[in-house]
């Protein structure tokens, strides 16, 4: 799960780590209020949206007075922000974070992640603040300190000390960059995160050390510890399909293409998306509808489907193991027929009694077309649409 | 022979008395899997469908039935305690089935097995089947078929399209193994390789993989390094965008790395057979046998 800036900063700030004062808001005038309120001679002020690049995309400006900081938010809230994380089609603005402008000396850059080859935590910290840190472990790996985290340890503050002289921290900035890194390890174990970047981490003039940005994700798998982070989710930033398929339970995920396809397992579904294209289609969506496939799951997926305009034709793809094939049959049929079916419908299916179910499929008055092999089903529902 | 499992082991079911447990444990049963005992903290004293006998503790299931590998159905907040528990009790081969356990309880667990010899499979795995001999999971045993073909893959359902082609080709298996398609697993693509090519008794293997994490260049470098059998390998996931996570927790692109191509082209320099599409599988199996 993703969650905003202004939000990801409000979750640091409970537990030590320090960020800079701002206020979120929705309107120009209210930007001007809070600029007032922060009384610094500049604020910054920052498009809320779940990508990265706002600064680049025009969604990240200084302003030297209230008034400037509400002409500028008056500019970005609605406004289409663009930038490489969004796509050409760009993600509309509804909030901005007003921030105190600050001093800057140095722009760092620290994060914490699994490390999935040794199973565990990544400490990370670059001098490379402000960049994409993809780019700098691609480049110059050298400029990437990292400490993994010993589970039963934790962070040490030996570790941070590492870090922070690494990065050339001394004096009241070297303290500081300790006490900051120690508190994000508390933060980052206390809230299940899947992801921290602070980038950057600014040191300022006078020896502060503050999340100058913050990109939070959770652990999906944890949520059910953190009850209350389910209110931090946006639904204007996730994909209105999206949103609807995950009230019926359903694993969607919409892509740009014209074939949809309804998967029984994850690989699967990865699998069938991969043949389709590799037969010359595109995929319309990622759906895996779970070990069952039930009627229910099934007319669901349906639904969400055929929901997306761009769909052309639809292949189903289920591997039938403990759940018969001839029982999911017959739940195609019945939702098929629930649903009205408009395009080419192409249907696979495999395993227990997978004949017996592609008799009933032939014989029902649901127009569609049988394949016994995925292969024959790429094939056939990428005809449909030639 | 084979991997893992066999007629000799003795399972113990880790949550036999909820609704999956129950269920896939008829399915073993009939399979022919010998389920020595259950454990369901609190019902101890009782039987599953009147032949196995119920513990409150894995301890007690070892010490009262020999049971030497154990398969996990608990519910997400309790299967790290329950892979810890059974590790503690002595099982050499945990198979932990649950889905959606949270990582940081993971992480826990890698740290806590790596001072013990059990090997754990899994979590968020269909499990491992030796043909003829033993299912431990949740994979349909009737696909399967008796033979000398090892397969281990990161996917439930993929994995079963792949045993079927094999099986439908009449080429047989040694050893199924589901790893899991979360972040972090016990037995990796590498583990399972090393026990394969040790085995006597498997000719080949096949090797499925998807986007996320490096498991499968890993696989790689070992199969250039060390693998004497020939190896069939896919990977699922190339159509998938970045930063998005496709069903499984670890099934993600993050900045640029984990793609299915560089995976292909990983396990493809290193003399492995890959499959661009997942329909070639069985008969690119065949080919090799030759």
């Amino acid at each position: 799960m993703n969650i905003h800036e202004y939000q990801a900063k409000d979750i640091l700030r409970q537990f030590g780590v320090v960020v800079p004062e701002g206020k979120v808001v929705t309107a120009p005038s209210e930007a001007v209020a809070a600029a007032k309120a922060l009384g610094t001679s500049i604020v910054v002020v920052k498009a809320q949206i779940h990508a990265g690049g706002r600064g680049k995309g025009g969604g990240v400006k200084m302003a030297k007075s209230p008034d400037e900081a509400g002409k500028i938010a008056r500019e970005i809230i609605g406004m289409n922000l663009v930038t490489h994380q969004t796509g050409p089609e760009g993600k509309k603005v509804n909030k901005v974070l007003v921030e105190q402008g600050l001093d800057i000396a140095r722009e760092l850059y620290v994060g914490i992640t699994l490390d999935r080859t040794v199973g565990q935590l990544a400490f990370m910290a670059s001098t490379e603040g402000g960049m994409e840190i993809e780019k700098v472990a691609a480049e110059s790996p050298e400029k990437i300190l990292k400490e993994w985290i010993d589970p039963v340890a934790g962070m040490r503050p030996a570790q941070a000390r590492k870090l922070a002289f690494g990065l050339g921290l001394s004096g009241d900035a070297f303290k500081n960059g300790v006490k900051f890194m120690m508190a994000l390890y508390k933060a980052y174990t206390a809230t299940d995160a899947s992801l921290f970047e602070i980038n950057p981490l600014v040191v300022t003039k006078d020896g502060r050390v503050l999340a100058l940005d913050a990109k939070i994700n959770f652990d999906d798998n944890a949520l059910y510890r953190h009850k209350d982070f389910f209110e931090l989710r946006d639904y204007d930033e996730e994909e209105p399909l999206e949103v609807e398929a995950s009230k019926y339970d359903l694993n969607y995920i919409k892509l740009d293409g014209n074939v949809g396809c309804m998967v029984n397992g994850a690989g699967l579904a990865m699998a069938t998306m991969d043949i389709i294209k590799l037969n010359g289609g595109e995929p319309a969506n990622f759906l895996d509808v779970g070990g069952n496939a039930s009627p229910e799951t099934v007319e669901n997926g349906f639904k969400i489907i055929l929901a997306d305009p761009n769909v052309k034709a639809v292949l189903i793809n289920i591997f039938g193991g403990i759940v018969r094939c001839d029982r999911v049959a017959k739940g195609i049929i019945q939702a098929a027929k629930n649903v009205s079916i408009k395009v080419p419908l192409v249907v696979r299916l495999a395993g227990t009694n997978a004949e017996e179910a592609a008799n009933l499929l032939a014989k029902s008055s649901v127009k569609m077309a049988v394949a016994t092999s995925l292969k024959e089903a790429a094939e056939k529902v990428v005809a449909a649409i030639a | 022979m084979s991997i893992l499992i066999d007629k000799d082991t003795r399972l113990v079911v880790q949550g036999i008395t909820g609704s999956e447990g129950a269920f896939h444990s008829d399915q073993m049963l009939e399979y022919g899997t010998n389920i020595v005992a259950g454990v369901t903290p609190g019902k101890g004293g009782q039987k599953f469908r009147d032949r196995v006998a119920v513990f409150n503790t894995v301890a007690d299931a070892v010490k009262e039935t020999g049971a030497n590998a154990s398969v996990i159905f608990v519910p997400p907040p309790f299967a790290a305690d329950a892979i810890m528990e059974a590790a503690d009790a002595g099982i050499g081969v945990v198979i932990a089935v649950t889905e959606g356990i949270p990582t940081a309880d993971m992480v826990i667990v890698k740290a806590f097995l790596a001072s013990r010899s059990t090997r754990l499979v899994g979590p968020n795995c269909p499990g491992v089947i030796t043909p003829g001999e033993c299912k431990i999971g949740i994979m349909p045993g009737f696909i399967h078929k008796k033979g000398r073909v090892g397969v281990v893959s990161k996917s439930g359902t993929l994995t079963y399209e792949a045993v079927h082609q094999l099986s439908e080709l009449g080429i047989g298996q040694s050893t199924c193994i589901g790893i899991g398609g979360d972040p972090i697993i016990g037995t990796t693509h590498v583990d399972a390789l090393k026990l394969f090519n040790a085995d006597p008794d498997t000719d080949a293997v096949i090797v499925i993989g998807e986007i996320g994490g490096t498991a499968e260049q890993e696989a790689a470098e070992y199969i250039k390094a060390e693998m004497t059998k020939p190896v069939v390998a896919f990977i699922a996931g190339r159509t998938a965008p970045p930063g998005r996570r496709m069903g499984h927790a670890g099934a993600i692109i993050s900045g640029g790395s984990g793609t299915a191509d560089e995976k292909m082209n990983a396990l493809s320099a290193a003399g492995a057979s890959v499959c661009e599409s997942p329909a070639v599988l069985g008969e690119t199996m065949q080919g090799l046998l030759k």
